[in-house]
Parts: C-alpha cells; structure tokens; sequence
C-alpha cells in the first residue's frame, strides 16, 4: 500500500487527503463522471443515427445544414481546447493571472459557440424544421440541444474559477480545480468531434 | 503507527510533487492545436471534394485521430495515471458497444420486417 501511495503520490496534489490508490479522489470521480457521460451522449447519438431518415414532413437533413458556418463553430470550440489547456498549464506555474486571462478567453470562445448554435437553431426553426417536425428534428434538437448545455454549463464553472481565483477562494490545489473544469471542457470538445462527423459530415 | 508513518511519506511525497508541471510544454500543445486544425480542415474539404469509396474511412479515422489526440494530450491521459484512461475508456466502449449492438437489432429487425 506504501509502495502505491509513494509511486502515484504526485497524482494527489498539495493539499489533497491521502487516498488508498494515493490518487486525487476528485479526479477519480470526474474521470467516473466523464465515463458515464460518454453512455448518455452514446445514447444521443444512436437515437439520431436512427431517426434522421424519417423525415415525413419538413426539411432533409442535406438540405438545412449550413456546412461552412457549422465548421467555423467546431474550429472556434477545438481552439477553446487549446486555450483551456494553457490555463490548466499557467495553473500548474501558479500564474493565476495568465490563468484567468486563458480561462475568460475559453469563455468567450464557448460563448461564440453557443451563440453560433443558437443562430442555427432559429435558422432551421425559420426554414420549417421545429423540434416536432419531424423525426429527425426532435432528435437533432435534442442531441444538439444537449450539448448546447453542456457547453453553458462549462461556461458557467469557468467565470466562477476566474471568479474564485480572482478572489483567492479556491480551498486546497488550485491548479487541480482548474484541471477539473479543463477536464470537463475538453470532454465537450471531443463529444463535438464526434457530432460534427457523423451529424453534419456524414449525410442522412 | 505503521500505517501513519505510510500516510506521512506518501503527503510529502505529494506535497513535493504537486508543483510538477505534468503534461506537454505551451508550444507543444500549439503545435497539436495546429495539427488538429489541419485534421478538421481535411474533414471539412469531403464536404466539397469527391472522396469516393474513400469518404467514410477517411472521416471515421480522422474522428478517432482528433478524439485520441484530445484525450491523450489535452486531458493528459497520456501523462496520467493508467487508471484514468481505463475509468474513461471503459465508459466509452461500453457505449460504443451497447449502442452499436442497439442499432444493429434495429437494422436486423427492419430488414426481417
């Protein structure tokens, strides 16, 4: 038990409660977490694969997509990633200024995604394709809907860090609360990796 | 006492180690980010150019190159303990698995039908 607790200590942080596997028992839940996310976004995904051929009314899928704006939003969230990741670095330096100023520049990227989606949303609905149109619709609205909030929900946990941070109220490892909201977004991104290719990309 | 004197050493242990930077340097990750650009450039250009036979593969390998690469380098699960990875990716082929399985009993059956 020394053996494992001494060979992964460095996995706890500063500060952190000495656990059994001498892992961070935060870290452990959020990894859980994200494990059991991948269930319900597959859940999501398999619905929409299923449904977006039934289209008895409304518009096809081809025919409401708007490709180039979709793939402008995908670049803006994977370019969220890599600010994300130098805020977890500059938090692992203690540079909670450069911290915060990663953290707010991943907001605001997350927040031009959200307000892209939001726009495709009220295009689509103008273009006849309400969240009860059609098959494909409610599935599409739903999964896409989703991960919206998932998105708003990262951007939420991030201005409360650079909040806390900006006060000093992040009680024990700073840079280990900044990887777990990292850790999370990062999650958002690779979900959106796999809507991107096999929602829009891939046709019905 | 044992088990006290265990707990000691492994809080130092951590304590000494938590201001260890872990993971790629700032550059590295640009370069990925760069890499990563180039990979959903290439997957936005099948949606103007005609990859024939080749379309799916191609989009399918590049959506596991860039979910990897994310995971790996991003998340830090290549520098992390093994156990994450195991926590992440047993979630994820559990999913993949019960899903595909899913669809393809629905496929089954709308052919039979």
């Amino acid at each position: 038990m020394a053996d494992t607790a001494i060979s992964h200590g460095h996995d706890a942080g500063h500060g952190a409660h000495v656990t059994s596997t001498g892992l961070s028992n935060n870290k452990m839940a959020m990894w859980m977490f994200l494990g059991s996310e991948c269930l319900l976004f597959g859940g999501l995904i398999s619905t929409y694969m299923l449904y977006k051929g039934r289209v008895n009314s409304g518009p096809q899928p081809d025919q409401i997509f708007d490709i180039p704006f979709t793939s402008v939003s995908s670049f803006v969230l994977l370019m969220s990633s890599l600010t994300m990741v130098l805020a977890v670095s500059a938090a692992q330096r203690k540079d909670d200024r450069n911290t915060n100023l990663w953290l707010t520049i991943t907001a605001l990227l997350g927040a031009m995604f959200v307000g892209g989606q939001v726009y495709e949303f009220t295009a689509f609905y103008r273009e006849g394709l309400g969240f009860t149109t059609s098959l494909f619709g409610s599935s599409f609205y739903t999964l896409t809907g989703f991960h919206g909030v998932h998105v708003s929900v990262g951007i939420i946990m991030l201005m409360a860090l650079v909040g806390m941070i900006s006060r000093n109220r992040i009680p024990g490892n700073k840079a280990e609360a900044v990887e777990m909201v990292g850790l999370y977004w990062h999650f958002v991104d690779v979900v959106w990796i796999v809507i991107f290719t096999l929602v829009y990309l891939i046709p019905a | 006492m044992s088990t006290a004197t265990e707990h000691n050493t492994s809080t130092e242990h951590a304590d000494g180690h938590a201001e260890e930077h872990h993971g790629a340097s700032d550059k590295q990750y640009i370069v990925i980010a760069l890499i990563l650009a180039a990979l959903t450039a290439i997957e936005v250009s099948t949606y103007y150019v005609d990859f024939g036979p080749l379309f799916m593969p191609t989009l399918f390998v590049l959506m596991t190159v860039k979910f990897i690469v994310v995971a790996s380098y991003f998340m830090h699960l290549k520098f992390d303990n093994k156990l994450f990875s195991y926590l992440f990716y047993t979630g994820l082929i559990l999913a993949v698995t019960v899903y595909a399985g899913a669809l393809s009993t629905f496929k089954f059956f709308l052919q039979k039908g």
